[in-house]
């Protein structure tokens, strides 16, 4: 009975724990969400401008689809990914180097709560800068929406898979410019190689097998089915291969934290 | 009753620094207890492997009965700790970053008026809704006492909480301290002010080297040195039948143990008889330090 009743007010504790750090991490980005929403908008819709601008006459992906109309959602999915990315990995090197992770550290917030906690503000960050991004688009030209359940499903999928990217980033890191390393020479590369700008079939042979070990190239070639019910591939091949991704990263973050892998010495 | 603290033979291996070697602890509920000893000693390495923020290399600790390994969530729910390091998120205030404090212990709502009482006997009221990141040194470190605080945890635990402190808060900071201990908490600190340990604690473990080399009552402690120290500066070295009462010397100035005050007629004439006079004398009693110095050198 003892057991019993204190179990429970374990777990209603752990959830509230989680809960709070969610709150917490939410808070966080939308304190300053000039920086962390509205200026990734603002980078894509330069990046629509430029590319729409010059190249809307030249370049036909898809038949029938305008160039400018195809970017869109590989900018919206490109944005998604890396404000999901920026969102766990800044947020814990920065309470590693200010010392203030120790207060979470210190609580009986479980590892699957910690980790849910992060994923979740990260997805949400991510939903919101690709919202957003969405919503000014729709400003400039008619998207249409083939299929609104593989956009859901990617853009979630593809969030929490560089939310959780961002977790292991930001647990490893020690220092800031390890963190920027880890911006510029992994997740930039990858979001640039993986067919936002351009189709992968407009690339010789050896670069079209190389694309497909980018695992950006499956996320933002299965959102943008979502919206023209075209792609370079299945949408089924890219959900397998992002939800398989998304559930070993998942695996490899929780091995990670119930360790106490560089947080708990 | 189940101890507050109990740790068995704990060792820490920082690769090749043996930081903690086999220590031996258990601190009963209800207690003021001071761990005492040099920088480096491995105070807050034994305090951050009771928290969980570091695992040890071998040996067990237990917070009220809870294994802070098996049993985590227990025994981080009764325990609160106060950090040495200055440590703050620049995101939010002093009354945002106590009320998710305590909803990380799972305490909701219901919470809300323990944190404005702690805000209140901190000296926190008119900071309650100030940046963390524009409080001054010393009003960070209320904050931090404030967030270990924030979900009433029966065992509290500072590490040099008086650091950079001043006069004033370090008397308001102690006699809320006290209370918390009248109340039941059990209280473990950290200081290099050996007078405060002298004058809160009832019990003190020295530590030096990673061991602890004493463990015993204030009282006890200070009973190890019975009687009374005189300090002498003399005009010439002293006379060799008192050399058996040197605690400590430095030129010409000495420090003797003396038992009880009769003693003092006899190192008076020993000294006239050899023809030394004094320039300068004390009479003190013993306390903490020299116990420490004791011990520790
Ligand atoms: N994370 C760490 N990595 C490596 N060595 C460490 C680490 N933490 C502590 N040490 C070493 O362990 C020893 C004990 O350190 P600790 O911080 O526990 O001392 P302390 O008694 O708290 O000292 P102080 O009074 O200065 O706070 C020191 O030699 C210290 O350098
Ligand atoms: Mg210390």
């Amino acid at each position: 009975m003892k057991t019993s009743l204190s179990t429970s007010s374990n777990a209603r504790s752990n959830l509230l724990g989680t809960w709070t750090l969610f709150k917490k991490e939410l808070l966080r980005f939308w304190r300053v969400s000039f920086q962390t929403v509205a200026a990734p908008i603002m980078t894509a819709l330069l990046y629509l401008l430029i590319f729409s601008h010059v190249l809307e006459d030249k370049v036909q992906v898809y038949p029938g689809v305008g160039y400018t109309a195809f970017l869109i959602p590989g900018l919206i999915m490109m944005s998604l990914l890396q404000n999901a990315f920026a969102n766990s990995s800044s947020s814990l090197i920065q309470s590693k180097v200010m010392g203030n992770i120790i207060f979470v550290m210190l609580a009986p917030i479980s590892y699957l709560g910690f980790y849910l906690a992060f994923l979740a503000a990260s997805i949400i960050r991510g939903l919101v800068v690709g919202l957003g991004i969405f919503l000014v688009a729709l400003l400039f030209i008619d998207l249409p929406l083939a299929h609104p359940g593989w956009i859901l499903s990617f853009a979630l999928l593809g969030s929490g898979l560089l939310g959780t990217f961002g977790i292991i980033a930001g647990i490893w890191a020690e220092k800031f410019d390890q963190m920027a390393a880890f911006q510029n020479f992994v997740i930039m590369p990858l979001s640039f190689l993986s067919g936002v700008f351009y189709s992968i079939h407009s690339l010789p042979p050896f670069w079209q097998q190389v694309s497909h070990l980018n695992p950006f190239f499956y996320m933002i070639d299965g959102f943008r089915y979502g919206f023209f019910g075209v792609g370079d591939i299945s949408p089924f091949i890219s959900l397998g291969v992002v939800a398989g991704s998304f559930f070993a990263l998942s695996l490899l973050t929780l091995r990670m934290l119930k360790s106490g892998y560089k947080l708990r010495g | 009753m189940i101890p507050a603290i109990n740790i068995q033979q704990l060792h820490k291996h920082f690769g090749d620094l043996h930081a903690l070697k086999g220590v031996d602890l258990s601190i009963e509920q209800g207690e003021f207890f001071a761990l005492l000893g040099p920088n480096g000693a491995g105070k807050s390495t034994l305090i951050n492997l009771l928290a969980g923020l570091l695992r040890p290399s071998s040996g067990s600790l237990q917070v009220m009965g809870h294994d802070v390994h098996a049993a985590y969530a227990a025994a981080r729910l009764a325990l609160g700790v106060v950090p040495q390091e200055l440590v703050f998120d620049p995101f939010f205030n002093v009354r945002e970053m106590l009320r998710f404090q305590a909803g990380y212990f799972g305490r909701g709502r219901e919470n809300d008026a323990w944190v404005d009482e702690i805000i209140e006997s901190l000296g926190l009221a008119d900071k309650a809704h100030t940046n963390m990141r524009r409080l001054s040194g010393g009003m960070k470190r209320r904050a931090l006492i404030a967030q270990a605080l924030a979900h009433k945890p029966p065992v509290i635990v500072l590490d040099e909480p008086t650091a950079g402190v001043d006069v004033e808060l370090r008397q308001t900071m102690w006699e809320f301290i006290r209370r918390l201990n009248r109340e039941g908490h059990t209280i473990i600190l950290t200081t290099h002010y050996l007078e405060e340990a002298e004058a809160l604690c009832s019990r003190i473990a020295m530590m030096k080297h990673g061991e602890i080399v004493a463990l015993d009552s204030t009282r006890n402690l200070l009973n190890r040195l019975p009687g009374k120290r005189l300090k002498l500066s003399l005009s010439a070295p002293l006379p060799e039948g008192l050399r058996a009462l040197v605690r400590s010397e430095q030129g010409r100035d000495y420090i003797l143990a003396i038992a009880d005050t009769t003693q003092l007629e006899l190192i008076l004439s020993e000294l006239r008889v050899a023809g030394v006079s004094i320039e300068d004398m004390q009479l003190i009693e013993a306390d903490l330090e020299d116990v420490f110095v004791e011990l520790l050198s």
